[in-house]
């Protein structure tokens, strides 16, 4: 998080230039917007609401993606199986284990957390596009055991699970599970901001940047990489089991490759190696469907909706649109949206005066 | 035992496997030259076979006549996709490449969804004899005759690298693009035209398998199941993918008999390739022909 640096402002020590909010101006940022997040339930709707308890847990699930992706350089087709993992494993542990829900979440965290360290072990000799390969595989063999284990998520009927509660209050409605994302989303992103300032965080970036200079500077290649993906399924785990709880129903078919693509598509089009552009990604990822829709919505009943079919094929227009933002971005913002919002602030910090 | 069935599953499992190995051929193709992993293989042959069912129907064109525009649809497709999409991402990291080809993979087929509807479609009636009987064994006409063209396709494989003056030159660019530029290869051309061979090599695997199975999106779990072949052929070898994809073939034909005689798990027919492939991975990740890749610093 860059925020507006004065001039004059030296770094004099290392501590100082990894601190997260540089100065002064840029914490009281964080709180106020903290602040105003808290009175959306007050001044929105409930739309308004689950589109953004939606860009929490999605953003929180994105976030673990772009630790693996953008910080350490190892890419993951099988995102959304992890996700549906913590969103199981969250939903089984209440049910079966009788755990209350708040605590489920973090428990689903860290189940998949170690199941992500069992299939990242192998991945950890793997890199590129064997290691694409071998996590589609990995989505594919999740689905299989999902639609499979019926025990596990109730096979091809689903299955339901509760509303968290806290000291009897009930999470139940969008006006209160917006709290509870919202405090998990900040929980998890100051997390990942402090780990990208700590010695694993930069050996994760220097395993990017240059495995062999890494490996020559002491780095643990393996231990890394399956760190990297231990934290990201961690990251998804807990991403999944809020969205397990908003939902109260979790079914096999929602894990599927696609969800996969849009987690990798939320972090290409946030930026690739950003904290906050992972929330950025999720809530371009979120909006761009409702989007689409309000523009079929829109041209309905005319001339184009009638000879395109619009309404009836608004889920292939979403795909359609997915797609063919993430090859745009590819094409003509590979930075993402992050560098987007650098380029917005230097234009404001130096106004009038930028060209 | 049921010995019919497992030598029905077998010739099953080759008939298949060679289509397998056309298209696992033409990612080959795709890789070799450019060194792009495409994850849109599989749209290949739903566009392919797309196309060439509406030519049929739509506009009641004989087989041959349809089947030719395909081809010529096809060619101007990989050509338009290797120009607009692919080469301005040349130099750019492998996950942006591999991304841009996943996006291309789901923009295409939900295109073809919003076209065709998402039901699966027969194709027009193309043989007048329905099955032939070969050593007892009843096999569809269609069948014999995708075997045959998937052959024909590996022959013309061989003869255009090993004697054409563009498949050379293809293979110079996949050895080093630097020197094969310094003898004269244009190395723009020669990324065009494999995305086109490509793309063109698939769509006859697409319209094999549409004639037989019907048109649906469910071709395109074919762009998928090529990895397995290539990462078992190693993935910048031709011979490799052709002999991955018939052992992937029989692999899933003989799994799903193992498993209907005795394991009765179902699905076993889709997944069992996965689970070898990250066998593959952990074993031996160059395939049996690969080359390995030796790094130094």
């Amino acid at each position: 998080m860059v925020a507006m640096t004065p001039a004059g402002d030296y770094r004099t020590s290392y501590r100082a230039d990894t601190t997260i909010f540089p100065t002064r101006n840029s914490r009281i940022a964080l709180v106020i917007g903290i602040l105003l997040l808290c009175t959306a339930p007050l001044l929105l709707g409930r739309y308004e609401l689950s589109l953004l308890i939606n860009i929490g847990f999605l953003g929180i699930a994105a976030l673990g993606l772009n630790i693996l992706v953008g910080f350490t350089g190892q890419i993951s087709i099988g995102h959304a199986a992890f996700f549906g993992l913590g969103a199981f494993t969250s939903a089984w542990l209440h049910e079966n284990l009788g755990v209350p829900v708040m605590l489920c979440i973090p428990l689903a965290g860290i189940v998949t957390a170690l199941i992500g360290l069992v299939f990242g072990a192998p991945a950890a000799r793997l890199k590129g596009l064997y290691l694409a390969i071998a996590t589609l595989a990995a989505q594919f063999i999740l689905e299989d055991f999902f639609a499979r284990a019926r025990w596990f998520t109730g096979g091809v009927a689903g299955r339901m699970t509760e509303s968290p509660t806290l000291f009897g209050f009930a999470f139940d409605r969008d006006e209160t599970y917006f709290y509870l994302t919202l405090a998990w989303v900040v929980i998890m992103f100051v997390g990942a901001a402090n780990l990208m300032r700590s010695r694993d965080g930069r050996a994760l970036v220097a395993v990017r940047d240059h495995y062999l200079s890494a490996e020559m500077m002491g780095i643990n290649l393996a231990y890394y990489r399956t760190l990297s993906f231990g934290i990201a399924s961690l990251y998804a785990g807990i991403g999944g089991a809020l969205y397990a709880h908003y939902l109260l129903f979790v079914s096999v078919e929602a894990f599927n490759i696609l969800f996969s693509i849009q987690f990798l598509g939320m972090v290409i089009i946030g930026g690739l190696g950003s904290v906050m552009g992972s929330l950025m990604g999720a809530a371009f990822m979120v909006m761009l469907p409702e989007v689409t829709q309000w523009g079929a919505e829109a041209l309905a009943g005319s001339a184009i909706d009638q000879a395109l079919r619009l309404g009836a094929s608004i889920s292939f227009l979403r795909e359609m649109v997915v797609g063919a933002a993430i090859i745009l971005f590819l094409i003509f913002e590979p930075d993402g949206l992050a560098r987007r919002w650098r380029l917005i602030k230097a234009y404001w910090k130096l106004y009038p005066y930028s060209h | 035992m049921d010995l019919t069935l497992l030598l029905q599953l077998t010739l099953n499992g080759l008939i298949v496997g060679a289509l397998y190995g056309v298209v696992a051929m033409s990612f080959v193709l795709i890789y070799k030259a450019s060194q792009v992993v495409n994850f849109a293989q599989g749209e290949f042959l739903l566009v392919g076979a797309w196309v060439c069912w509406w030519f049929l129907t739509e506009w009641q064109l004989p087989f041959y006549a349809g089947f030719l525009f395909t081809l010529v649809f096809m060619t101007l497709f990989g050509l338009v996709l290797q120009v607009v999409v692919l080469r301005p991402l040349i130099g750019e990291p492998v996950i942006s490449v591999i991304m841009a080809t996943i996006g291309l993979g789901i923009f295409f087929q939900a295109l073809m969804k919003w076209i065709f509807g998402v039901f699966a479609k027969p194709f027009p009636p193309i043989f007048t004899v329905e099955r032939i009987s070969v050593l007892g064994l009843e096999v569809q006409t269609v069948y014999l005759v995708s075997l045959g063209i998937s052959l024909l396709i590996m022959a013309g494989f061989g003869w255009f690298f090993t004697a054409s003056k563009h498949g050379l030159a293809m293979r110079a660019t996949a050895f080093d693009q630097q020197v094969a530029q310094s003898l004269g290869v244009s190395v723009p051309k020669v990324f065009a035209m494999s995305w086109a061979i490509s793309a063109v090599v698939s769509s006859v695997a697409g319209v094999v398998v549409g004639v037989v199975n019907g048109v649906s999106s469910a071709l395109s779990f074919y762009g998928i199941k090529v990895f397995p072949a290539v990462i078992l052929g190693g993935l910048d070898s031709i011979i490799g993918a052709v002999l991955g994809g018939v052992i992937v073939g029989l692999l899933e034909n003989w799994a799903h008999y193992i498993d209907s005689e005795w394991l009765n798990w179902g699905n076993m027919f889709q997944i069992a390739p996965f689970y070898a492939l990250v066998i593959i991975l952990l074993i031996k990740p160059y395939g049996l022909f690969g080359t390995k890749n030796i790094e130094r610093v």
